[in-house]
């Protein structure tokens, strides 16, 4: 289980990144943001509901990975 | 029956004189919070806070905060070392830049370590510029110590609402401690968190200011109350700002109308009581760069900031501040001069509209004015009111290709106004303009502005001349 930000919507605001309390989330150079997917428990034992969800302002921006067809990253 | 007199006329620093000595010795030369001192005086902000931790139904994040900024252009994201580099290279290359503000284009207090940092760089590097930071209050009280550490001058704090109900229709979700709240929960603890951030403001010192977002049919009802309120709470100016459109956002979808120009004027009259009302807010984007009405943000992008190499120097600054203020003195007598009772009080009251670029002269062409100052003119004095943008007339080119339709939004904008005043009005806009009832005046070119409109009550209200070309 993970979260996954769709980045053709991410407007790179660093609002999930820092929020984020496994550190799962990173940015490149030009300013794209990704969940390392071997990281993210979608915030299970922190918080009641993923912090990057609960805090990002584009709605639809960052879903469950799983039925993304990025899966096979992991 | 007195001309344009001093306590009237709410041009000069007189507009202030509700205000204790100590504030306004400290917004003598803020152009956000003085409004003669933004004709001569110019801020900047600086987009370091990316992230936000609210929404609100007039923001589109895909562009910029609509708070803070014009939505429809993004802006270049700075670090807090390219930020304090970029105040500096400002700082020399516009030495009458005096505030740097951070307003985003998310909330600063989101963004508290890029935020605070970039207070640091600046205040270690150009100590003679003031701070300023505009938020939503959510977190106001957890960094007020921080706020006051680092002198920050001035606080805005965005306050729409007075009751959480009229609040939920405005923000549709709150992130608080690691929680999304929504609906009147939100607005509960949004609102709660404003009002105690504004109280902690005023009883640790730090100059405040309530910002509200005037959007008619959702917080119209509330606007007086919440006027009073936040005075009362100590806030020493309170800036009701038109509710402006942004592309993709809720309100856009539910059909949301902003104010008229005669509604905003109505409740800006309503709320204005015995205190100072801000009346010439221009809602500037997150990068915003000179006097309040311009933006030469362009001229400083990252890319050219990076290539310079900067030495600041702050003697040369004060020099550029001592010709202002003596400009400002020469200008105050010339207005106690205009104090001389009219002889004649006909009653009538009109708008005029005036093109100026600073320095409070009558000194923009028509053609080239991004926009026009609307100022009520009667026996009692002149009044600024408020400022509308337009699209120029000349686009810099010889022929105005679309001139006739930019001419017919300028008229829509100015029907109200009796008259344009302008350093220069070309035949075309005057030819098109005076048989529509709107005359153009270019004969006070280069006049302060107040003493022009006087001039022009004087010649063309009351005795009724007609322009000649």
């Amino acid at each position: 289980m993970a979260m996954f930000i769709r980045q053709e919507d991410c407007i790179s605001c660093y609002a999930c990144e820092k929020e984020c309390p496994t550190k799962a989330i990173s940015h490149d150079e030009e300013s794209m943001f990704e969940i390392d997917p071997r990281l993210c428990t979608e915030c299970e034992g922190f918080y009641e509901e993923p912090q990057c969800v609960a805090i990002c302002p584009i709605d639809g921006c960052i879903v469950r990975l799983e039925g993304t067809g990025y899966e096979c990253v992991k | 029956m007195s001309g344009c007199n001093a306590k009237k006329c709410g041009v000069g620093t007189d507009e202030l004189s509700p205000l204790p000595d100590h504030i306004k010795e400290k917004i003598h030369d803020h152009p956000c919070y003085s409004q003669e001192a933004h004709h001569f005086y110019a801020r900047m902000h600086v987009a370091v806070a990316p992230a936000c931790n609210i929404q609100c139904n007039y923001c589109n994040r895909k562009y910029d905060c609509a708070n803070e900024s014009r939505p429809g252009v993004v802006s270049e994201l700075l670090t807090p070392e390219e930020a304090a580099k970029k105040v500096l290279a400002v700082a020399m290359e516009i030495p009458q830049m005096t505030v740097v503000g951070i307003a985003g284009p998310g909330d600063p207090l989101a963004n508290p370590e890029r935020t605070f940092r970039t207070f640091e760089l600046i205040k270690e590097k150009a100590p003679d510029i003031k701070l300023c930071l505009s938020t939503n209050g959510l977190k106001l009280t957890e960094y007020i110590e921080k706020i006051k550490e680092l002198d920050v001058d001035h606080v805005t704090i965005t306050i729409n609402a007075i009751s959480p109900q009229v609040a939920s229709k405005i923000y549709p979700w709150v992130f608080f401690n690691h929680r999304r709240y929504k609906g009147l929960e939100a607005s509960k603890i949004l609102l709660e968190k404003q009002y105690e951030g504004l109280k902690a403001c005023v009883e640790n010192g730090i100059l405040v200011k309530v910002n509200t977002v005037f959007i008619p049919e959702v917080n119209g009802e509330e606007m007086e109350e919440l006027s009073r309120k936040v005075r009362g709470m100590g806030a020493f100016l309170h800036n009701i700002m038109p509710y402006v459109e942004g592309d993709g956002t809720a309100y856009q979808r539910m059909g949301i109308k902003p104010p008229t120009p005669s509604q905003l004027k109505e409740v800006q009259e309503k709320c204005e009581g015995h205190m100072s009302l801000m009346r010439h807010c221009r809602q500037c984007r997150a990068d915003a760069v000179g006097l309040l009405g311009e933006d030469r943000g362009q001229e400083f992008t990252k890319d050219k900031i990076a290539k310079l190499e900067i030495n600041y120097n702050p003697e040369f600054r004060k020099s550029i501040h001592e010709e202002i203020e003596k400009e400002r003195e020469k200008l105050r007598k010339a207005r106690e001069l205009l104090s001389v009772p009219l002889r004649e009080d006909k009653g009538i009251s009109v708008l005029v509209a005036v093109a100026s670029k600073g320095n409070m002269l009558v000194n923009e062409h028509f053609g080239t004015a991004h926009e026009f100052l609307i100022y009520e003119v009667s026996s009692k004095g002149c009044k600024f009111i408020h400022h509308r943008k337009v699209t120029p007339y000349c686009h810099g080119s010889i022929s105005c290709i679309e001139g006739g339709e930019v001419l017919e939004e300028i008229i829509s904008k100015l029907s109200d106004c009796k008259a344009v005043l302008a350093a220069k009005i070309g035949f075309e806009p005057r030819d098109v303009l005076e048989p529509r009832g709107i005359q153009c005046v270019d004969e006070f070119a280069y006049l302060p502005i107040e003493e022009a409109l006087v001039k022009y009550y004087e010649k063309y209200v009351l005795k009724n001349e007609t322009v000649e070309v």
